[in-house]
């Protein structure tokens, strides 16, 4: 166990950082082999999520830099740009069903893998295999 | 275990049902149809034409912007198998044999059928011209088609659109985005004719001109021409002239797909579409059509998909045997609402003005452009009207055009801009439609909020579905509820959040009372669930003023709103500014040389703010430190441009140089913001000092300004620009510098302490009971016995600022976080570009190819970290 979490692209895993550098409540964005951009979260409780890093409203690639939070106990992050609000686990967006753009308000969700380090494993629902 | 106790009733033979076409419309009519309690009695068949079940034709252009063709699927996972649905992809119906009762395939499968749905759609119309399919010619209706079109353009060059409607429009976008040179002929003399008039159509032709796109109206396409290798090489247009282009996509319209019901002797339109009633039953009781193939009971074929669900729920109610009285079709509203290339555009009712005796009333302001107009009948009633530039009234408009009620304000503040006209005293009628995709009238929505106890707008959606459609009455959805909310007297909520039910203010008691310091323990013992975006950086600002620490340190970095979790101000591209403070506008030539030359070796975007300062603009996360560490080289600090902060004290020269001046304006402002600066707030707090009453620093908007008189200072508080501008009260006259400032100390801590989260002063003053007279009571008079506890926080807080950026810069671990990629230090944001404009940058646009940021040469590729 090395204690580094990774996301997967559909081809490659890409290191992300070692889980206890994830800053609980936070993101950090990682590019990818494919040269995608992820955001990738650890939330209080320790749980790891990846989405991507774009956010639909805007087209700026700042999701990762958005504030963790809940709605009705689902895990969220809202986007730091015009503040809306994705639900973690599925990458939808709650506030809004579409984009300015007309295309669906989703974040894809990224498969993620590793993480339990020595320190805290990551607890909740959030890491999955792919 | 009771299962099985009862059996159930032994079933009546099932009777068979085909549906032929499975698209949006015929997707939703499945969904109608199991929801009835009847639809047990049919067994379902699907043949569908397409490869893969229904997916979202309406939002097919997100396909080239990475949207799946899984993500676009509108049945539910699960949902066909679970109802029992045999759906049956690849394989179209060929002929209909309706005495007998049978369906026959393409390949070659006889279906019976005790009722017969048609959803087919309609085809892309191709005019026949020569050429019209040569390799490089496309239409778009299909996830095929739009996959085509993305393999074909990777070696074009230049495409061009036959069609300048709203799917040609549509389509333009998308080459574009694709990076291609995009022309749009359109044969009609202007843009979107069916929806909008000529002045609306000029001004959306100049707007999709602006996207780069070159626009041909009045133009029709005499043949497609082709190079040696058969591909398409350009185009003839009816005039002689010739485009080059290595791509062509028809848009031309559509024909509704009636030929299954031509063959077997159904009634169809005069210009096509299958004929039905008001139960869109065709001339055989067995066969129904509905969507985009049918021709409704009011000789309209429509081509939205609003009028096509509302078909699809008629349909099947018919079959389920519970038709509700008002369950019929007989038209519908063909209202629109688009974003197009990012241009806005609706039309709703008359839109022409066809109506006998209808008048116009247009306002146009190309400059800004917007195009409005009204179409309003000669007895005063709103028929309809189109809107380009700026849609915002739409949601109230349309319900108003609908409602048929006359007007009861005049048309012409309808369409001013909200600043200039007045909101009007027009309701609109309870059943006017709010939401045309789900037929939710405005009665249903309020019936939603009085009724059912929904406060927000995700449960009047969840409730209503008004709002699961297109989206764009969402606004005025939000609109209504908290109208009802209010008029319902439950009182503006006024917790917080779902995380804390309290006020702002009480949670800064809570947090003074109980020392708490950090938000975990806040929420876990005062709140509920995780917090959000709402009420953490409310925390984290109570936090700030209660407490010392660093905005970023530890927890605390996960509060911080959009601009405090980087120090500086985030941009449309998601690159940042950096506001260097002068404090009270004063600077130096060698101070503006340094600014100067930071930006011109970062190739920074310069502008003057409207807050007497410099902005810095297009800094990328990873350089933010590298611009910090310059200026503090050079002797400045970073300013707080964001924040709920303190942001300027502008000055005006005063008495040093003006001829009119009483008193050192400058010097005053400049001891002003440096005492103020980082002060966290409920909402941003600014300030000016004017040497005299001719008041040319504008103290008077803002929170607190203060303005010289020959024997001292005038405190003015609770002064506004902005969105709701407000002259600031004066709070006292002629005051000593010292009695000046301890005032202006308690005026601050007072509001920090008891305002509501983003209330400015000037709603603040105006909310506080006794206004402000019991505001001066407590500042001058100590009415509360609170001022030596304010003196005390200010105190506090003047001896604790730091430098904040400085801060970042000499600690390796804060410093770790102002990278693009955690994996990746030292990567630019690929996604971050620019364009050149006016000799400097600035974003580039969606379709834009810009150019990201070369790295700054001066400024070198790394850091030194340095603990001074
Ligand atoms: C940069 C600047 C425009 C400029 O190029 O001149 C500016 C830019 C912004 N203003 Fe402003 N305002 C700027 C001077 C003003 C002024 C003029 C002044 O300060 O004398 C006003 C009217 C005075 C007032 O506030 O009462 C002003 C009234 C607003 C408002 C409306 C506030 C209100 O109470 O109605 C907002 C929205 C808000 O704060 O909620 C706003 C919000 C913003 C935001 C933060 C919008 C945003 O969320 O992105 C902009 C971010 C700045 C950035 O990213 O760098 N800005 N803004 C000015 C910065 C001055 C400075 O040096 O700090
Ligand atoms: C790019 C684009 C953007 C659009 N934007 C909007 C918009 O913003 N707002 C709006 O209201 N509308 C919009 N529309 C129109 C909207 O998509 C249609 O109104 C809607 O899809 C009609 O649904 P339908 O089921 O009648 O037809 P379709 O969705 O076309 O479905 C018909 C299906 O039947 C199949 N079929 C045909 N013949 C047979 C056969 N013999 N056997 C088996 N299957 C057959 C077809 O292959 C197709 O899959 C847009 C359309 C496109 C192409
Ligand atoms: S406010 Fe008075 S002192 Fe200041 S510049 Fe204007 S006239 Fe001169
Ligand atoms: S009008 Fe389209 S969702 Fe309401």
């Amino acid at each position: 166990m090395t204690g580094d979490v990774e996301v997967f692209d559909g081809a490659n895993w890409t290191r992300i950082c070692a889980y206890r550098d994830l800053t609980p409540g936070r993101g950090v964005a990682v590019l990818t082999a494919s040269g995608d951009q992820v955001a990738v979260f650890r939330d209080r409780a320790g749980a790891v999520y990846a989405v991507d890093n774009r956010d639909p409203f805007s087209g700026a690639h700042v999701i990762s830099r958005g504030i963790l939070g809940s709605r009705d106990g689902a895990p969220t992050v809202a986007s730091p740009m015009y503040k809306h609000v994705f639900d973690l686990r599925d990458g939808r967006c709650v506030d809004e069903d579409t984009a300015p753009d007309g295309t669906p308000a989703v974040l894809r969700v990224w498969p993620l893998r590793g993480g339990a380090g020595a320190a805290a494993p990551p607890a909740g629902g959030g890491v999955r295999e792919p | 275990m009771t299962r099985h106790a009862t059996l159930p009733p032994p079933p009546r033979r099932a009777r068979d049902l085909v549906l032929v076409g499975h698209g949006m419309v015929g997707q939703r009519f499945l969904e109608a149809l199991v929801d009835q309690p009847g639809a047990a009695a049919w067994r379902i068949t699907v043949l569908a034409e397409e490869p893969r079940p229904a997916y979202d034709r309406v939002h097919l252009t997100s396909w080239f912007a990475g949207t799946g063709a899984e993500e676009l699927a509108l049945a539910a996972p699960g949902f066909l198998a679970d109802h029992g649905i045999d759906l049956r992809l690849g394989d179209p119906a060929a002929a209909i044999d309706r005495a007998a009762r049978t369906v026959t395939t393409a390949s070659g499968r006889v279906l019976a059928y005790d009722a017969l749905v048609l959803a087919t759609g309609s085809s892309p119309f191709v005019p026949p011209v020569p050429g019209h399919d040569a390799a490089g010619c496309h239409v778009y209706r299909t996830l095929e088609d739009v996959e085509a079109i993305s393999a074909d353009a990777r070696r074009a060059r230049t495409g061009a659109v036959v069609g300048g409607g709203l799917l040609g429009l549509e389509a333009a976008g998308a080459l574009t985005a694709l990076g291609l040179e995009t022309h749009v002929v359109e044969f009609a003399p202007r843009l979107m004719a069916l929806q909008v008039d000529e002045g609306g159509g000029r001004l959306l032709r100049r707007k999709v001109e602006e996207l780069g796109v070159r626009v041909h109206t009045g133009a029709a396409t005499e043949a497609v021409l082709t190079g040696e290798d058969g591909r398409v090489s350009g185009m003839v247009l009816a005039d002689g002239r010739e485009l080059r282009t290595d791509l062509v996509v028809f848009s031309a319209g559509v024909r509704p797909r009636d030929e299954l019901a031509r063959g077997s002797g159904l009634a169809v339109g005069e210009r096509g579409g299958v004929a039905v009633d008001e139960h869109c039953r065709t001339s055989d009781p067995c066969v129904y059509a509905i969507g985009e193939c049918a021709r409704a009971a009011d000789g309209r074929v429509y081509g939205l998909v609003a009028p096509g669900y509302a078909m699809a729920e008629t349909a099947a109610r018919a079959l389920a045997g519970t038709p509700g009285e008002r369950d019929v079709f007989t038209g519908a509203d063909t209202s629109t609402q688009l974003k197009l290339l990012g241009v806005e555009v609706a039309s709703f009712g008359d839109a022409h003005g066809a109506a006998e005796g209808a008048l116009d009333v247009v306002y146009s302001d190309s400059r800004s452009g917007v195009y409005k107009k009204l179409v309003v009948g000669g007895d005063g009633r709103l028929l309809g009207g189109v809107l380009v530039g700026d849609t915002e009234s739409y949601g109230r408009l349309r319900p108003l055009a609908a409602g048929g009620e006359p007007l009861r304000t005049p048309p012409e503040q309808l369409v001013l801009p909200a600043a200039l006209g007045s909101a009007g005293a027009d309701v609109p009628p309870e059943d006017a439609v709010v939401c045309s995709c789900h037929n939710v009238s405005r009665g249903r929505v309020r019936e939603a909020v009085r009724e059912q106890g929904c406060v927000t707008v995700p449960e009047v959606r969840k409730c209503t579905r008004a709002g699961t459609g297109c989206g764009s009455c969402v606004p005025a959805l939000g609109a209504l509820v908290a109208e009802e909310l209010e008029a319902g007297g439950a009182g503006v909520d006024t917790r917080l959040c779902e995380h804390f039910a309290h006020t702002r203010a009480e949670l800064y008691e809570i947090v003074r009372i109980t020392g708490i310091t950090s938000f975990s323990a806040l929420v876990d013992g005062h709140g509920t669930g995780e917090g959000c975006e709402v009420c953490k950086p409310v925390v984290a600002s109570i936090l700030a003023g209660l407490d010392d620490g660093h905005v970023l340190d530890g927890e605390r970095a996960a509060l911080q709103d959009t601009n405090d979790h980087v120090l500086a101000n985030l941009q449309r591209n998601g690159s940042y500014s950096v506001v260097p403070r002068v404090p009270g506008g004063e600077i130096t030539p060698a101070g503006l040389i340094a600014i100067g030359e930071i930006a011109r070796d970062f190739g920074l975007y310069t502008k003057i703010t409207g807050g007497q300062r410099i902005d810095l603009l297009g800094v990328a996360v990873d350089q933010l430190p590298l611009v910090w560490r310059r200026l503090v080289d050079a002797g400045f600090e970073s300013g707080h441009a964001y924040g709920k902060s303190l942001r300027t004290v502008k000055s005006c020269v005063g008495e040093t140089w003006c001829r009119y001046g009483v008193q050192d304006s400058v010097g005053l402002a400049i001891e002003l913001e440096l005492r103020y600066r980082g002060l966290r707030s409920p909402h941003k707090l600014k300030s000016a000092v004017s040497g005299c009453a001719r008041e040319c620093a504008e103290a008077r908007g803002k929170d607190f300004g203060i303005i010289a008189t020959s024997s001292g200072w005038n405190l003015y508080v609770g002064g506004n620009g902005g969105t709701t501008p407000r002259h600031a009260d004066l709070l006292a006259a002629d005051l000593d510098r010292e009695t000046l400032i301890r005032t202006i100390d308690r005026f601050l801590m007072y509001y920090i302490r008891t305002a509501d989260r983003l209330e400015r002063t000037s709603a603040w003053l105006e909310r506080v009971e006794g206004g402000l007279d019991h505001v001066r009571a407590v500042v001058m008079d100590d009415a509360l016995g609170i001022c030596a506890e304010l003196d005390a926080l200010m105190e506090r807080h003047v001896d604790g600022y730091r430098d904040e950026w400085r801060a970042v810069l000499e600690d390796p671990e804060r410093l770790r976080r102002f990278a693009s990629f955690v994996n990746a230090p030292g990567t630019p944001d690929p996604a971050v570009t620019f364009v050149p404009e006016r000799g400097q940058i600035r974003p580039a646009r969606p379709g834009e190819r810009g150019l990201a940021r070369t790295p700054a040469l001066v400024a070198g590729p790394g850091l030194e970290v340095r603990t001074a």
